[in-house]
Formats: C-alpha cells, sequence, structure tokens
C-alpha cells in the first residue's frame, strides 16, 4: 500500500511539468483575461453588457454566422472535391493535390491580398462583371470577401482530411447497399457520409474555430468588417477599451468551445468519443 | 416456410473482361447455371473467378458482345441496383452505423417498405440464421461468424433472383468455417435459390457445389460435379489443384502400363503416357505379376489411415491405406491399382 502511493507520487512528480506548462500558459492567462474582463466600470456585469450592447451583440452574431457558412461551404467543397480526387485516376492528379494545399502555407495577410486581387475595385471579378453587365462587382471589402477568404483558407486541409478517410472506406461497402438497391444518392447517404463522419467533425470543428478567431484576413480586408476578432482589436488599441477587450476575448473563446461541444453531442456518441 | 427466393436461371453468353491496363481476366466465357442449382467457381488467386461473379452480380460489365440472361432476360444493361441479386463478400461488408436488424432491414427500406413490414421481414431473416437474438446489437459487437450469418439474412432479404457468394468463409477461422459450411449448404438446398459460390478452397467447392466450374488464367478448365471433377480431371492444372494425385510416366503397350518399377494392367492405346491415380485408389499388396515395386520413404499414421509416401522407380507416389499394418522407412512393397482407376492426362508432353 505504502508501495504504491509512493508509485502514485512519483507518477505526479512527472505530471508535474506538463502541469506548469498548462499552467503558465492556459490557467493563468486565461484567469488573468476572465480577471480583466471583469475590472471595467460595471465590474463582472461588463460580461453581461455584451450580450446586451447591440453593438457587440451583432459583432457576436455575425462571427458566428460567418464561421458556420465557412464550415458549411467548406465542407460541401471538400467533399466533392474530396472524393471525386479518391476516386478518380487522370493525368496530373498528384500535381492538383499538391496545388490544393498551397494555401497552408499562406499567412491571413496574403489570402486577404488575394482576395482583393479578385474581388477588390481593381479586381478580376469586378473587370469581367463590368465588361459584360455594365456594373463592376466589387464584395472584397465586406463579409463575402472574408467569407470567401476563409473558404479558401480552409478548404486545404479539409480536402486532405477528407481524402485520407476516403481512402479507408471498403469499397465493398458500398457495393453491398448497391446490391440492395440503394441510388447512388442512397450510397451517399447511408455509407459514404456515416463513413466519413469522424473525418467531417473534425475537420468542420478546426474549420469553425479557425473562422471564429482569425484576424489577419479580416485586418488586410477592411477595418469596418464587424467580427469579433476585429471588434476586440479596436477595443484594445484604439479605444484603449481594455475590460471590454478582455470581456469579448473571453466569450470568443466560450462561445467557440460551446458551439464545438453541441457540434459534438448533436452529432452522436461517437463523435463525442472522437472529440 | 416463407418464400424466400424466386430463382432464375443464369446464362452468360461470350462474357470476356479485359481491364484498362489491357489485362486479359477473363476469356470469353459461356456458362449456363440452372434455377436452383448451386454453381462453384472454384481457382487459384487471378483466375477471373470473381471477375465472372462480379459480372453476373453487374458491378463489372462484360467486354462489348458480352450477354448477361437471367431466365432468357438480357440482363447485361441493367445496373447492380436493379438486378436483385444477394451478394455475401469475403469482408462481411455490413454497414457500421446500423444495427443488425438494420442492416437486414435496409434493402426493403431503400424500397420504401412499411416499417412493420421490414422489422417482420427482418426478424424472419435472423430467425433463419438463428442470429434474432443479435437484432440490436451493433455490427462491432459481432464475431466473423456471426457477421457473415447477419450478411447473409441482409442478402437473402429482398428476395433475391440469385445470391452471389464471394469467398465468404475465406476470413474465418478453420473450425468456424466448417461449421458455416454446413449451415450455408443447409440454407441453399432449403431456400432453392440459384447460388454461385466463388473459393479458392476446393474442399469447399467439393462439400457445396451441386456443379464446379474450375477456372485456370481466365479461362474454363473443366465444368461437372464434384465426383466428375475428382474421378475424371480433365487436365493436369485440374488434377493438381484438387486433391492429391499421383503421376507416374511410362508407355502404354499391349493392354499394360509399363514402367521401369513393373507393368499394371491398362487398356489405353500404344505410346508414351502418364498415369495418373488417387491415393486411396492404390493398395498394397503381396508381389504379384500385376503390382508394381516400390520402396517406403516416409509413412505417416493419421489415425483412420496411414499415409505412405513411396519411391516407385524414382517418382514419388503417395498412397492412403487403411489396414492396420506398419510400415518402416526403406522397406519394399509392392502396388496395385486398379485399371479403372487410372486416370489417362493425355501423352506426355
Amino acid at each position: 500500500m505504502r508501495a504504491r502511493s509512493r508509485d502514485d507520487f512519483r507518477h505526479l512528480l512527472l505530471l508535474l511539468p506538463a502541469g506548469i506548462v498548462f499552467a503558465a500558459f492556459f490557467l493563468v492567462p486565461l484567469g488573468q483575461l476572465f480577471l480583466i474582463g471583469g475590472s471595467g466600470k460595471s465590474g463582472y456585469a461588463g460580461y453581461a453588457d455584451i450580450l446586451v450592447h447591440p453593438k457587440y451583440l451583432r459583432s457576436l452574431v455575425s462571427t458566428l454566422a460567418l464561421a458556420a457558412a465557412t464550415t458549411v461551404a467548406t465542407l460541401l467543397l471538400s467533399t466533392t472535391a474530396g472524393l471525386f480526387l479518391v476516386r478518380n485516376a487522370f493525368p496530373g492528379r498528384a500535381l492538383l493535390v499538391a496545388m490544393l494545399t498551397l494555401p497552408l502555407a499562406f499567412p491571413g495577410v496574403v489570402i486577404g491580398f488575394m482576395v482583393i486581387m479578385l474581388a477588390g475595385r481593381q479586381g478580376l471579378i469586378g473587370d469581367v462583371t463590368q465588361a459584360l453587365t455594365g456594373e463592376k462587382l466589387v464584395f472584397a471589402y465586406s463579409m463575402a470577401g472574408l467569407f470567401m477568404g476563409y473558404v479558401y483558407f480552409s478548404v486545404p486541409r479539409t480536402v486532405l482530411t477528407i481524402m485520407a478517410s476516403a481512402e479507408k472506406l471498403d469499397p465493398r461497402l458500398e457495393e453491398a447497399a448497391r446490391s440492395l438497391g440503394a441510388s447512388r444518392l442512397r450510397v451517399l447517404a447511408d455509407v459514404i457520409l456515416p463513413g466519413l463522419k469522424p473525418a467531417l467533425l473534425a475537420a468542420g470543428a478546426i474549420c469553425f474555430a479557425t473562422a471564429m478567431g482569425a484576424f489577419g484576413t479580416a485586418f488586410t480586408l477592411a477595418t469596418r468588417i464587424d467580427v469579433l476578432p476585429m471588434t476586440i482589436y479596436t477595443e484594445f488599441t484604439l479605444q484603449a477599451n481594455i475590460a471590454v477587450a478582455a470581456a469579448l476575448s473571453f466569450v470568443l473563446g466560450a462561445v467557440t468551445w460551446a458551439a464545438l461541444a453541441l457540434a459534438r453531442t448533436a452529432s452522436g456518441a461517437t463523435v463525442a468519443a472522437a472529440g | 416456410m416463407t418464400e424466400v427466393a424466386r430463382s432464375v436461371a443464369i446464362k452468360l453468353r461470350s462474357c470476356s473482361k479485359t481491364f484498362p491496363d489491357g489485362t486479359k481476366a477473363l476469356q470469353p466465357l459461356d456458362l449456363d447455371v440452372g434455377a436452383g442449382e448451386t454453381l462453384v467457381i472454384l481457382g487459384p488467386s487471378g483466375c477471373g473467378k470473381t471477375t465472372t461473379l462480379r459480372i453476373i452480380a453487374g458491378l463489372d460489365e462484360p467486354d462489348p458482345g458480352g450477354k448477361v440472361l437471367f431466365d432468357g432476360e438480357d440482363v447485361t444493361p441493367v445496373p447492380i441496383e436493379r438486378r436483385d441479386v444477394g451478394i455475401v463478400f469475403q469482408s462481411y461488408a455490413l454497414f457500421p452505423n446500423m444495427s443488425v436488424r438494420e442492416n437486414v432491414a435496409y434493402g426493403l427500406r431503400v424500397r420504401r417498405r412499411p416499417a412493420a413490414e421490414q422489422r417482420s421481414r427482418a426478424d424472419e431473416m435472423l430467425a433463419m440464421m438463428r442470429i434474432e437474438a443479435l437484432a440490436d446489437r451493433r455490427i462491432d459487437q459481432l464475431s466473423g461468424g456471426q457477421r457473415q450469418r447477419v450478411a447473409l439474412a441482409r442478402a437473402l432479404a429482398i428476395r433475391p433472383r440469385a445470391l452471389l457468394l464471394d469467398e465468404p468463409l475465406t476470413a474465418l477461422d478453420a473450425k468456424l468455417r466448417e461449421t458455416l459450411r454446413v449451415e450455408i449448404d443447409g440454407l441453399l438446398r432449403r431456400v432453392g435459390i440459384t447460388a454461385i459460390y466463388v473459393t479458392h478452397d476446393q474442399a469447399e467447392a467439393m462439400a457445396l457445389g451441386d456443379r464446379i466450374v474450375v477456372m485456370e488464367h481466365g479461362r474454363v478448365a473443366q465444368i461437372g460435379s464434384p465426383r466428375e471433377i475428382y474421378r475424371a480431371p480433365k487436365s493436369r492444372f485440374v488434377a493438381d489443384f484438387i486433391g492429391t494425385m499421383n503421376k507416374l510416366p511410362g508407355r502404354a503397350e499391349a493392354g499394360r502400363f509399363v514402367t521401369a518399377a513393373g507393368s499394371i494392367p491398362w487398356s489405353r492405346e500404344a505410346g508414351a503416357a502418364e498415369a495418373a491415380f488417387r491415393p486411396e485408389d492404390a493398395r498394397i499388396v503381396p508381389a504379384g505379376p500385376d503390382a508394381l515395386r516400390a520402396t517406403v520413404t516416409t509413412s505417416f499414421f493419421l489415425g483412420d489411415r496411414t499415409r505412405l509416401v513411396l519411391d516407385v522407380a524414382g517418382t514419388a507416389v503417395t498412397v492412403d491405406s487403411s489396414e492396420r499394418a506398419a510400415w518402416t522407412r526403406g522397406e519394399a512393397v509392392h502396388l496395385a491399382v486398379p485399371p479403372q482407376a487410372l486416370i489417362d492426362l493425355g501423352d506426355r508432353a
């Protein structure tokens, strides 16, 4: 019994470095953030103010909407592309996959720059639409531009995750379903998507979290874009409203975490285990 | 017993298969399977047996010109979704996101049958496979044998026109394979469904098949009942692939087969020949005019019989004897083979 407790003690001792790092870089800053968030004029009621104040609430809602839309669009695009790439052999396939993964290396600023080159005032889309309809279509400096940038940024890693998962699907499962009379669409719904579910959830979660918190692209496109990271930046640097900035940061983290947890629970037990 | 299947006669007409890389997986093949018959396609890997099954199933298309007929109806352009065949794979291919009952009912769900009918049909199939207690289990909670029973129940639940089995027992261990083989045999007889069973295991083929098709390099080597295939193999390949076959070189002349170790009676046209026979057809006899001289190389006592490996003028010959005698290495013996057990594998090359 004594030897056992000594072992336990040693094990705890071995955990200590990890514990210190966890405390120093996660718990302490988070606690500090929470405390600062409550140091404003209205104290901890500042947290409630965020949810009532129309400006902050609008920012929060539009950020959530943007992240959700980005996630849905990315998953749709990536699943289609990933399944196609896994199931079809054609010349140049390897090169295409390599090119698809290129945006992984770009920082948010570059992504923003590319969105401007495509959909900005001097952009390609503007030129084409002007030639065709006489009106210039410009959407780079808005939510639509940000949405495009985030999707562009998220598709590569999602495609890779889905391809890895799709390669492991047993083709016999699909053949068995077809032999039982299932149409292509049924096979997709009953066999392929359930098989890809863990990958879709993992990739979707990363995509959602990235879209909630990314800053560089938004900052490059326009300072007026009303997403939470931009609001936090404005409050912090321009207004020196540190308490509100901290409270917003804390809420951003909590809401993202809650949204992911909700998605996990909603999609069943296997997912909670996978997460 | 409720109706389980609608059995069709299946015909293949000049079905060949060339893969995109140019490999000829199947030479033009004609095949007739009677309604309710169990046909086993037997052969080593790469002989075209699975390709044949996939063409019948509609998973692969034959090269242009090939035709698949179900009861005379040309189903070649009919995709597998509408061909109404049940398939059982070696890897079971059960849907992991569904329970056992949901797996079995899936074909009916796809056909939009009422929920009550789906359930009763699924339970009926599970009872037939004697796994009704597993209905609500998840697939990952089942053993290999149980999974293959679920796969059979699922394939039969849609009242298929034929049941196609692709090495269904290969993934199981030896003992379970034996049990399930007996069970499948009983099931196929009871249900009376047209069944095509692909395997590389000759014991499975012998036990299950009404007829066996032995395939080699994308061609049919021989079609016949298990007895015909075993007793009268038409080629060296078939003789070698099924059971143990002894082959003795020699000459046929004047109603006898003459070897360096003596001669035995055999009525065959004169010429250099190779006589083949099964180990159980040869007997150890006292010295005499119709026996071959041999030396014992090894003897294995197997309980019900003794397996002897003999040296007959330099050729190794396997003989099974059920006599209560013991032989020692190096012992000189005499070997008799009745003429009707001798198989002519053609002139020596």
